[in-house]
């Protein structure tokens, strides 16, 4: 195994276009490393992108959102007090991930890469509407991060092609968003369900909704016809029992350890219903 | 296979090793450096019994490479006492018993002295979740969270 430390992304994308054998990107490491131990991937290089210049930076785009580092940790997001304050389902996602150990070392982009249908940030970035820029052979381009995943543990990022950065949209008025899984326990575990509901205000009226689901099928999913039950409504009963049967419509679960197919479909109707009236109520006080 | 050629800062002193790029922080810190406080429990990020700090952020050092190192600073539990003076928290884990086998202990002393250092007075509450990815499979935790508390309340002086 090759150990590079490129400079710029550039390098970094180089590096992987021009190598014959199995390449991975380290950014934080919690799952290459896990892999690598495992013996399930043994990269021929391995291309660590924390020394480019600005991989931990957090920055205001010029629109009003986001601009977040391929390496920020997620202890280093959920200390950003901008982030929090817009995007507060985004961060409650990322922060669900492992322990305070891997919370020093876990990343947005990792988490995506990784392409796991349970990644507890993922829902909460498409449900944002974020999009990652992306460089490689073919020149740069800017991807939503529900074209991402391809299935599980695959992506649709090319061969040399690396993710440079996550852009979340600006908040906007009225505007609020939400995560919640389901666990067995409290801490420490993958998710069984997780549902991520950003949705935008006009008085009592829902304007815009965004609503994804994760671990209820092959890889992470936006959802239009739940948004769409919610839409123009107050999220009321008849709006959230909409809401809730078009989750589950459009889950298609496997069986495992961790919960059968039908207990996933049941709790992904429930999980919805509380994701959207958390993310109503944020939507209330939130101006920025 | 080409070696990778390692400066690093552990505990405070300057270090050089060779690292395989497989090689992992926790491999290096063990194997090349003879600093075996810090255990391998699984290996994958789960256990927590190989806690380090990495200028200053609390880690798995299972999930780092030795290579990842290159400049950096590196705390472990040989870095706790102050010589023959043991750090409060270790005294408080004597004292109130909080171990059995010991293996996870490192590691716990490690990840408390992150937490209070950078919150003095946490909540048990706090207390659990910082250390929910440090497992003890003898002690049942309690002895622990009394512990680190404990220590907690010595180094503000509230005793």
């Amino acid at each position: 195994m090759r150990f590079h430390t490129p400079k710029t992304f550039e390098q970094a994308a180089a590096i992987a276009a021009g190598a014959s054998g199995l390449t991975r990107f380290l950014a934080g490491g919690t799952d290459v490393l896990v892999q690598l131990r495992a013996a399930i991937v043994t990269p021929d290089d391995l291309i660590d992108l924390k020394h480019i210049p600005g991989v931990k930076d957090i920055a205001r785009t010029t629109e009003g959102g986001w601009r977040i580092g391929i390496a920020v940790s997620g202890a280093e997001l959920g200390r950003h007090a901008g982030v929090c304050a817009d995007w507060p389902g985004v961060v409650e996602g990322m922060q669900l991930v492992g322990s305070t150990q891997v919370q020093g070392r876990a990343t947005l982009v990792g988490n995506l890469c990784n392409g796991s249908p349970a990644a507890d940030s993922v829902p909460g970035m498409m449900a944002a509407g974020a999009m990652v820029s992306v460089i490689g052979p073919q020149g740069n381009r800017a991807v939503a991060v529900e074209d991402i995943p391809a299935g599980p543990s695959r992506t649709t990022l090319l061969p040399g092609e690396v993710i440079t950065a996550i852009i979340l949209p600006p908040r906007g008025a009225h505007g609020g968003d939400a995560y919640l899984r389901f666990i067995p326990r409290t801490e420490m575990d993958i998710a069984v369900v997780g549902v991520a509901v950003n949705l935008r205000r006009d008085g009592a009226r829902i304007i815009e909704a965004r609503i994804a689901l994760g671990a209820v099928a092959p890889k992470i999913l936006l959802v239009p016809a739940a948004a769409q039950a919610i839409i123009g409504t107050a999220l009321d009963a008849v709006a959230l029992a909409a809401l809730s049967a078009a989750a589950i419509a459009a889950s298609t679960p496997i069986s495992d350890k961790r919960g059968t197919a039908t207990f996933r479909k049941d709790i992904v109707g429930v999980l919805v219903q509380r994701a959207a009236r958390i993310a109503y109520t944020r939507a209330e006080g939130a101006s920025a | 296979m080409s070696k990778i050629h390692v400066s690093t800062t552990v505990n405070g002193d300057a270090v050089e090793f060779l690292a395989d790029p497989r090689d992992t922080l926790l491999d290096c810190l063990r194997d090349q450096l003879g600093l075996t406080g810090t255990k391998e429990g699984c290996g994958t990020g789960d256990c927590g019994a190989c806690s380090v700090q990495l200028d200053g952020v609390l880690v798995c050092s299972c999930l780092v490479l030795g290579a990842e190192a290159e400049g950096k600073t590196v705390a472990t539990v040989e870095g706790l006492s102050n010589g023959p003076d043991l750090h409060p928290l270790q005294r408080k884990f004597i004292e109130h018993a909080a171990l059995q086998c010991g293996f996870c202990t490192p590691g716990i002393l490690v990840a408390a002295n992150a937490l209070l250092t950078q919150n003095p007075d946490p909540t048990e509450v706090e207390v659990r979740y910082w250390l929910a990815g440090n497992l003890c499979r003898c002690t049942g935790y309690d002895k622990i969270i009394r512990a680190v508390m404990d220590a907690g309340a010595e180094m503000r002086g509230t005793h």
